[in-house]
C-alpha cells in the first residue's frame, strides 16, 4: 500500500487545532499506518516538502512570510484541509483587521514598550504583516473546510476517515464555526 | 376599506398538492403542510418583512426567486422549495450575512447558541464565497442590564418589530443606510438615555445572534427569559 505523503503546518492560529488532532488519540494509531508526515509541528523538518498528498493548514495568513508558504504548499500538495475557524474564516486571528495592522504594531512596539530604544518596528528577520489578515482560500483554492474553534478530534477523525475510505461525509454533523 | 372575502386557495408546492388561505403566506401554507423551508428574520408572532432573504423559493413562471415569509398564495401557483439554484442562493446570502459585520463566533456571547451559526450547520456552509468587509461599530453598554453589539447584528429588525408590534413602545429602529445600517434607540441615543424603552428586554430575547444580551446572566436564565417572550408571541399570535 502506497502510504498518503501528509503535512500538517500552523500558521496565525493558536496551534489549538493540532492539540486537538492528538486529541484523537488512540485512533492516532488505527489511523498512522495510512500516512507518512513528512512535514509538520510534529515533526523536524525544515523545508517544506514536494509532492504531498495532504497538507492540513492551521490558522489565517497574517504575513508575506505566510501568503508565500501557502502558495508553495499548494503548488506542492495535491489537496488542501483547511483546519479550524482561524483558517476558514480567519477568526481571532483575523480581529485585528478591525483596528488595521499598523495599530497593533503601535500598541505592540511603542505604547506598550519600555526597551523599544531605537523606536523602530522590527524590519528584518520577522515576516512583515499584511493590512488584512486572510482566510486560506482568499489564497489559493482550498480543497476542504473543517471548521471549529478548535475543530473537535472527532470532526478531525471523521474527515480523516472519509478521506482514506474515499468517501464523503457531512462534516455539519461534527463541528461547526465556533465549536 | 372593504375586506377582501377570505377563500381557499389550492396550488403545487414541490408538485404536492396543499391548499391555504388567499390571506396566507407561502411560508404559513407551507409550514401547515410540514415542508421545510429555512428562515432567519421570521419569528412566528411578529409581521414579515423578507429583510434575511434565506426563506427564497422559486415560483414557476416568475423571473427571480421570492421570500416565501412575505409572498400571498396564488390559486394553481407551482411552487420549489429546494433546487440547486435555491441551494447555491441561500449559501450566498448566508456568506454574505456573515462577512457584513464580524461574526468571530469562538469569542461570541452567543457562541453555540446563535441561529445564524445553526444556519452554517442547516445549509451545510463551511466557509464563505465572499470575502470579509472587517467593518467595526462602537458597542452600546450605556444600558443598566443590556448590550447592543451591532457588529454582531444582521439587521433582521426581528427587535424593532417585537418593541413596536408586541410592547408598543417603538423604542427601536434601523438607522443609517446599506451596509452601515444600525440598530437605534429613539432618535439614535445612547440606549440608557432612551425615554421610550421600557426595559421588558423583548429585543434581546428575539435576538438570532449576539447581538442585543443581557449583562451577568446564566446560560439557564437565558433559555427560561427566552422561552417566555417567545410563547408569549405565540400566543398573541393565536389570539388575533
Amino acid at each position: 500500500m502506497n502510504k498518503i505523503r501528509l503535512a500538517t503546518i500552523w500558521l496565525d492560529g493558536c496551534s489549538g487545532c493540532h492539540m486537538s488532532f492528538l486529541d484523537m488519540d488512540e485512533r492516532l494509531i488505527e489511523l498512522a499506518p495510512y500516512f507518512d508526515v513528512l512535514y509538520s509541528p510534529y515533526v523536524d523538518t525544515k523545508e517544506f516538502p514536494e509532492n504531498v498528498d495532504l497538507t492540513i493548514v492551521e490558522g489565517a495568513l497574517s504575513s508575506d512570510h505566510d501568503l508565500e508558504i501557502i502558495k508553495k504548499i499548494r503548488a506542492n500538495s495535491k489537496l488542501i484541509l483547511a483546519l479550524g475557524d482561524c483558517a476558514i474564516t480567519g477568526n481571532i486571528s483575523a480581529m485585528k483587521n478591525l483596528y488595521k495592522s499598523e495599530a497593533v504594531l503601535q500598541r505592540g512596539y511603542f505604547e506598550l514598550s519600555d526597551i523599544n530604544k531605537d523606536n523602530r518596528y522590527p524590519s528584518t528577520v520577522v515576516p512583515k504583516l499584511l493590512d488584512r489578515v486572510i482566510p486560506l482560500h482568499e489564497a489559493v483554492k482550498v480543497d476542504y473546510f473543517l471548521p471549529g474553534c478548535p475543530t473537535p478530534a472527532d470532526a478531525i477523525y471523521e474527515m480523516i476517515h472519509a478521506l482514506i475510505n474515499g468517501t464523503i461525509i457531512d462534516i455539519s454533523k461534527y463541528t461547526r464555526f465556533g465549536k | 376599506m372593504i375586506k377582501q372575502k377570505v377563500r381557499v386557495k389550492s396550488f403545487k408546492i414541490n408538485d404536492i398538492t396543499v391548499t391555504g388561505r388567499s390571506d396566507q403566506t407561502l411560508l404559513e401554507v407551507a409550514k401547515e403542510h410540514d415542508i421545510f423551508i429555512p428562515t432567519l428574520c421570521y419569528l412566528e408572532g411578529l409581521s414579515c418583512v423578507g429583510s434575511c432573504r434565506l426563506c427564497l423559493v422559486e415560483v414557476k413562471g416568475a423571473r427571480e426567486l421570492v421570500p416565501a415569509c412575505t409572498s400571498k398564495i396564488k390559486e394553481d401557483m407551482e411552487v420549489f422549495t429546494t433546487s440547486e439554484k435555491i441551494d447555491s442562493h441561500r449559501k450566498m446570502i448566508l456568506s454574505m450575512i456573515f462577512s457584513e459585520r464580524s461574526h468571530t463566533c469562538s469569542v461570541c456571547e452567543a457562541n453555540g447558541d446563535c441561529e445564524l451559526q445553526d444556519k452554517s450547520v442547516e445549509l451545510q456552509l463551511d466557509h464563505s464565497l465572499v470575502p470579509y468587509i472587517d467593518s467595526r461599530f462602537a458597542i452600546d453598554a450605556s444600558h443598566k442590564n443590556f448590550v447592543h453589539d451591532p457588529n454582531r447584528c444582521i439587521l433582521c429588525s426581528r427587535c424593532v418589530r417585537v418593541c413596536n408590534e408586541i410592547e408598543g413602545a417603538n423604542a427601536i429602529n434601523i438607522g443609517g443606510r446599506g451596509i452601515n445600517s444600525m440598530i437605534i434607540h429613539d432618535m439614535d441615543e445612547p440606549w440608557i438615555d432612551s425615554q421610550s424603552c421600557t426595559s421588558c428586554g423583548k429585543c434581546v430575547y428575539v435576538c438570532p445572534t449576539g447581538a442585543l444580551y443581557e449583562k451577568e446572566i446564566t446560560k439557564e436564565d437565558v433559555t427560561t427569559k427566552r422561552e417566555i417572550i417567545r410563547n408569549l408571541l405565540k400566543n398573541r399570535a393565536e389570539n388575533e
